[in-house]
């Protein structure tokens, strides 16, 4: 896979529930159009937090993943 | 002033909460999902009544009382790890008449959800305030137990059941809290 252009990046670590998503949401609100965000989350619950808000939201999740520390990094497309 | 504002299909989901309840522990259950639909995008309105209505005051003093609550966890948010997971099992006669004990479990679960990560509730309320979710205030219970408007944060505004009922059947996600 080409590698994903990052525009902005949030750090959500330590953040549980609702934080994520809505520094997610705060953080694309001065983004352009097309940007990336790349945010991060320890929240064990932060994956299908994620799926759903990006369904709900229409924006494009690009890439989620998890790695062996628990640590969770989501690429956000903001699409409108 | 509780309507829709988007009418057809370019229409927000939305979600109507009621939130009749003033302790720090069932004060986060509305501002939680308040804040999270907001982030999705949705359109939110809480109805505060009775017991909620102190969460809109410019200054929150909501505290918890394990009293009579069997199901709450009394732990210590400090200290070694095997000490943090006891469970403190306090029979309700201690609670009742040590002074000062619910001001002492507010404070250990303040520190708890600082510790895990959660966000206060002012910061909670902050964010849904940031968001456009409408705050309403339920104008009976003021009226009963004296609350002024001016005593609430700016943002809130005020309505009756019927008010609220109409907002609600246009939602997609009714809860009572």
């Amino acid at each position: 896979m080409a590698e994903i252009n990052v525009d902005k990046k949030l750090d959500c670590s330590g953040m549980l529930c609702p934080m994520p998503v809505v520094k997610t949401k705060k953080a694309l609100k001065d983004m352009e159009i097309g940007h990336v965000l790349e945010m991060i989350s320890t929240d064990a619950g932060a994956m299908p937090d994620m799926y759903a808000w990006a369904k709900q939201t229409g924006h494009e999740l690009l890439d989620a993943k998890e790695d062996e520390g628990k640590i969770f990094t989501f690429l956000v497309k903001k699409t409108h | 002033m509780i309507t829709s504002e988007v009418k057809g299909k370019d229409r927000k989901k939305r979600l109507a909460l009621v939130a009749t309840k003033g302790t720090l522990d069932w004060a986060y259950p509305p501002f939680i999902l308040a804040s999270a639909a907001a982030a999705m995008d949705w359109e939110v309105g809480v109805f505060f009544t009775f017991y909620g209505l102190p969460l809109l005051k410019k200054e929150i003093k909501a505290e918890v009382s394990p009293l009579g609550n069997p199901a709450m966890p009394m732990k210590m948010p400090f200290g070694p790890e095997g000490f943090q997971s006891i469970n403190w099992n306090m029979p309700n006669v201690l609670m009742a008449n040590v002074p000062g004990f619910e001001s002492m479990a507010t404070g250990l679960m303040k520190k708890m959800f600082k510790n895990k990560g959660v966000a206060s509730i002012e910061e909670l309320r902050e964010a849904c305030i940031d968001m456009d979710v409408r705050l309403i205030g339920c104008q009976m219970t003021m009226d009963v137990f004296g609350f002024a408007k001016e005593e609430f944060v700016e943002e809130a505004e005020v309505a009756g059941a019927a008010a609220f009922l109409a907002y609600a059947a246009e939602a997609d996600v009714n809860m009572f809290v």
